[in-house]
Parts: C-alpha cells; sequence; structure tokens
C-alpha cells in the first residue's frame, strides 16, 4: 500500500473500530434483552437503533466536572489512555491478505503489549479520584489483571510454536488446513477467559462490581470521560474478538466470501459469544477469581504448552 | 529520518527520567518512568531489536510498573507522603549524588568515544533471540530461573503465616 493509502486506511479502521463499538452499546442490550426475554432499548428508530445517538447526545452534554479532592491531569489522562491503547492494538490486526496497517514479526507480542498497558487506565483512574471504593477497584483490576495477563501471553505460545511466527499474517497462513481452535483448544479456551477479565467484562467485571463497590474505579467520572472508559471497553471486546478470529479460527480464510466478509463474520460471532457469557455467568467471587486464575488456569496453559511443545518435537522428527 | 526519531526518542527518554526522579508525587513519579520505559521500547525497535522493544513493554511498562503503581496505591500515602518526599529532594541534598553521578556519566561519555560504533540497522528476529538465549547463554538462563525460584520460594515463604484455613461456607466471611 501506497504511505497516502496506509494513512487512509488507519483512519478507517479508527472510524470503523469507534463507530463499531458505539452500535455495539445499543446492540448488546438489545441481545441481552433477547436472551433474558424481555425486549430492550427498542423505541428509537428501525430495532432501537438510534438509541446510540441518544446516549451520545446525553453523554456529550453532560457536564463534565472533575471532582476538586481528585489528582487532576492524572484524572483527565486515565482515560484516554485505555482508548489509546486500544486502538493502537488494532494496527496489527490482519483482516484480508492485503489489508492490514502493519506486518512486523512480532505482531502478537504487541497486541499483548497493547492490551497491558491499558491496564493503567483503570489503574490510574483508580488512583486519580481519590475515592476509597474507585481505589479498591484500581487495586483489583491490578491484581486481577497481572494475574491473568500471565497465561493471557503463554496461552498464545502454542499458537506461536506450531506456526513459527510471531507475525499474525503467518499465523493465519499457517491455518489453510486446519484452524488452531481444534489442536490449541486449551489454549483458545484459557485465552477467551483471560481475555475476558483482560477487558473486564461480565462476569469478569469485579473493578466495577456496583453491588459492592458502587461504580468502582470510574465511580467518580461523568460526561464525556465516562464515555471514554467505556469506549474502551468496547474497543477492547472488539480488539479480543479480531485476535480470538486471527489467532484461532483462521482469521480470513473461508470459501466463496471474499475475506473481509469472512473476517467480519467471525468477529461478529464472537462478540456474540461474549455477549451470552455477560447474560449466562453470575459474577464470581474475588477470592474465586484469583484461585480460578492461579491454581486452574495458569496450570492448563502450562500443560497445553508442554503438550504442543512435545508434538511439535515429535512433528519434526 | 531514522535518526532523528532516534533522538526525539532518546530526549523523551531523558526528559521523563528526570522528571520521575524529581517528582515529590509518587503517582506522577511513576507514570514519568513507564513514559521514559516506553522511549526505550522505540529506541530497541529503531536499533533493530524489535523482540527486546516488545519484551520492554510487556514485562517492564506491562507487569512490574502495574506492581509499582499497585504498592503506591496500596500505600496511599497522600500528601503527608509528598510533603516528605519533597523534604528529600531539598537542593541541599542533591550535591553530593550530582557529584557521583557526574562522574560517572563523563567516564561513560569517554568509554562511548572510544568503543566502537554499534550493530546498527540489522534487525534480530526474536528466533535468533531464542537461538542465542539457549544456545551460548544457557547457563545464565538456568541461573536466573534458579534465582527466581528462590524467589518464589522466599515469597512463599513469608506469606505462609497468612495462610489461614479458610471455611467457605458462611457467605461473608473471607479473613
Amino acid at each position: 500500500m501506497s504511505e497516502l493509502g496506509t494513512i487512509t486506511f488507519g483512519l478507517f479502521i479508527i472510524v470503523a473500530a469507534v463507530g463499531g463499538a458505539a452500535v455495539l452499546t445499543w446492540f448488546e442490550r438489545r441481545l441481552l434483552g433477547v436472551w433474558q426475554d424481555r425486549y430492550g432499548p427498542n423505541r428509537l428508530g428501525p430495532l432501537g437503533v438510534y438509541q446510540v445517538a441518544a446516549d451520545m447526545l446525553k453523554l456529550l452534554t453532560k457536564d463534565d466536572w472533575v471532582p476538586p479532592f481528585a489528582d487532576r491531569p492524572v484524572f483527565v489522562f486515565a482515560p484516554t489512555a485505555i482508548v489509546v491503547a486500544m486502538l493502537l492494538g488494532f494496527a496489527v490486526v490482519p483482516f484480508s491478505p492485503d489489508l492490514y496497517l502493519l506486518d512486523i514479526n512480532i505482531g502478537l507480542l504487541f497486541f499483548l503489549g497493547m492490551t497491558s498497558l491499558a491496564v493503567y487506565a483503570v489503574l490510574l483512574g483508580g488512583l486519580a479520584s481519590n475515592n476509597k471504593y474507585a481505589l479498591l477497584g484500581g487495586l483489583r483490576s491490578a491484581a486481577q489483571m497481572v494475574s491473568y495477563e500471565v497465561f493471557m501471553g503463554l496461552s498464545l505460545m502454542g499458537v506461536v510454536m506450531l506456526t513459527g511466527s510471531f507475525s499474525l499474517r503467518a499465523i493465519v497462513e499457517a491455518q489453510r488446513d486446519l484452524w488452531y481452535c481444534i489442536p490449541q483448544f486449551l489454549g483458545l479456551f484459557t485465552f477467551i477467559i483471560a481475555g475476558v477479565a483482560e477487558s473486564h467484562r461480565l462476569p469478569f467485571d469485579l473493578p466495577e462490581a456496583e453491588h459492592e463497590l458502587t461504580a468502582g474505579f470510574h465511580t467518580e467520572y461523568g460526561g464525556m470521560k465516562f464515555a471514554m472508559f467505556m469506549l474502551g471497553e468496547y474497543l477492547g471486546l472488539i480488539l479480543i474478538s479480531c485476535m480470538i478470529t486471527t489467532l484461532f479460527f483462521g482469521g480470513w480464510l473461508g470459501p466463496w466470501l471474499p475475506p473481509v466478509v469472512w473476517f467480519c463474520l467471525k468477529v461478529f460471532i464472537i462478540i456474540c459469544f461474549f455477549i451470552l457469557l455477560r447474560a449466562g455467568i453470575p459474577r464470581p467471587r474475588y477470592d474465586q477469581l484469583m484461585t480460578l486464575g492461579w491454581k486452574i488456569m495458569l496450570p492448563l496453559t502450562l500443560f497445553n504448552l508442554l503438550i504442543t511443545g512435545a508434538i511439535a518435537l515429535w512433528l519434526e522428527g | 529520518m531514522m535518526e532523528s526519531l532516534f533522538y526525539g526518542a532518546s530526549a523523551v527518554a531523558l526528559l521523563a527520567t528526570v522528571a520521575a526522579l524529581t517528582r515529590a508525587n509518587a503517582a506522577h513519579a511513576l507514570i514519568y518512568l513507564i513514559v521514559s520505559l516506553l522511549a526505550v521500547a522505540v529506541l530497541f525497535f529503531l536499533m533493530g531489536a524489535p523482540f527486546a522493544a516488545a519484551l520492554e513493554i510487556v514485562v517492564y511498562a506491562g507487569a512490574i510498573m502495574v506492581l509499582f503503581v499497585f504498592v503506591i496505591m496500596m500505600l496511599n500515602l497522600g500528601e503527608a507522603g509528598n510533603s516528605r518526599e519533597r523534604e528529600w529532594l531539598a537542593p541541599r541534598k542533591w550535591i553530593v549524588p550530582g557529584i557521583l553521578a557526574g562522574i560517572l556519566l563523563l567516564e561513560l561519555v569517554l568509554a562511548v568515544r572510544h568503543a566502537p560504533a554499534s550493530t546498527s540497522g540489522i534487525e534480530v528476529p526474536p528466533k535468533m533471540v531464542g537461538l542465542t538465549l539457549f544456545g551460548p547463554y544457557v547457563l545464565a538462563v538456568e541461573i536466573a530461573s534458579m534465582l527466581l525460584l528462590a524467589g518464589l520460594v522466599g515469597a512463599y515463604h513469608i506469606g505462609r503465616r497468612f495462610i489461614v484455613r479458610r471455611d467457605f461456607s458462611r457467605p461473608g466471611d473471607n479473613s
């Protein structure tokens, strides 16, 4: 792609991701409604899709208030961090054989780095609010994210082993015969759980558990800054779905339809699955979350790594 | 082009580190330190070590610094901590450490001037890093793993007295 083409495509990805995240706020509520046998927002426009515009208008016109006891610069900086980190993560996603921004041989590590930087938004938001509920939410999220990041990276190493590269395009190309969701089903299972925990969505939304921490780390946030946190969360959801598609479900690969359509279709199905998780599973207690992470998921990923390594060596002869 | 990017990133790294040293507020100092680490990651990337750059972000900026912020949040010193820090940062107390660091900097500059130019422009792929680590440097890797194991055992020993038999049958009792 030419220089100008790359810039245009980058801008297009940003607009598409932000727009997708905005529509997702409405879509998620409708889908939750279907699964919980109620309607959800269905009044404005066809199927209620104008609800997105109404919500945005409401958030934009709200008073942009910074509490006087807050650490002002950090308080303002925190919500931008999550959006920037998540949007940067989209740079390495290959949408089709020739539709990608960046194909570096550390693509996967770049994605992991960006998700780990997104933690700071929650942490600093909780710290700068100077509010005990926000602080508790931030503390929880720090512990949760550090714990789940450990095996998030490890769960992907099986895929890297089978491909022999960190480049996401090479990983997709290596899945021509068999999608990695079959040989790496343990990796997929652990990565999905780590992905939910990293984007701190229900059932792993303990940093903002509303019944015990009012709203957790964003208790003091309102208006546009709160919207940024929500935007970051939905961007994270889309990014994780893109990654699962790329790493385990063959990315753009598929018969008849053009590659981009396949990619979007798979991402869409995975997003629906994440919403189903939210509708179906209750929130665990905090100590259960930690026990699950360190005592079950981490040994499981290490076991997967051991088996994958052994089989890879055996196949090589 | 590459050179100007390199000097830009180094300037950011230096300024951020200086700011990290001189801030009285621990949280602000840590944010500057994170920026400094990110700038160093950019430097690694520009010098042809993308794998090292990625690890710098994932491990240092993404994990270790999170633990630092975690501790700051746990202590939550507030204004009392800031004023104590400000007292420690009084100009008079900079003299001796400043002179010592200045001597070291001078020696470093002289050493760098006489050293041969480092590798530049050659990209080191992740595979080569792995082969080198588990080839000629396998002993260092093993020593590091033993060190980490010792740390783990030590942490377990310190935390052992806090492990009490928990009774989860009663709700709300998480002590």
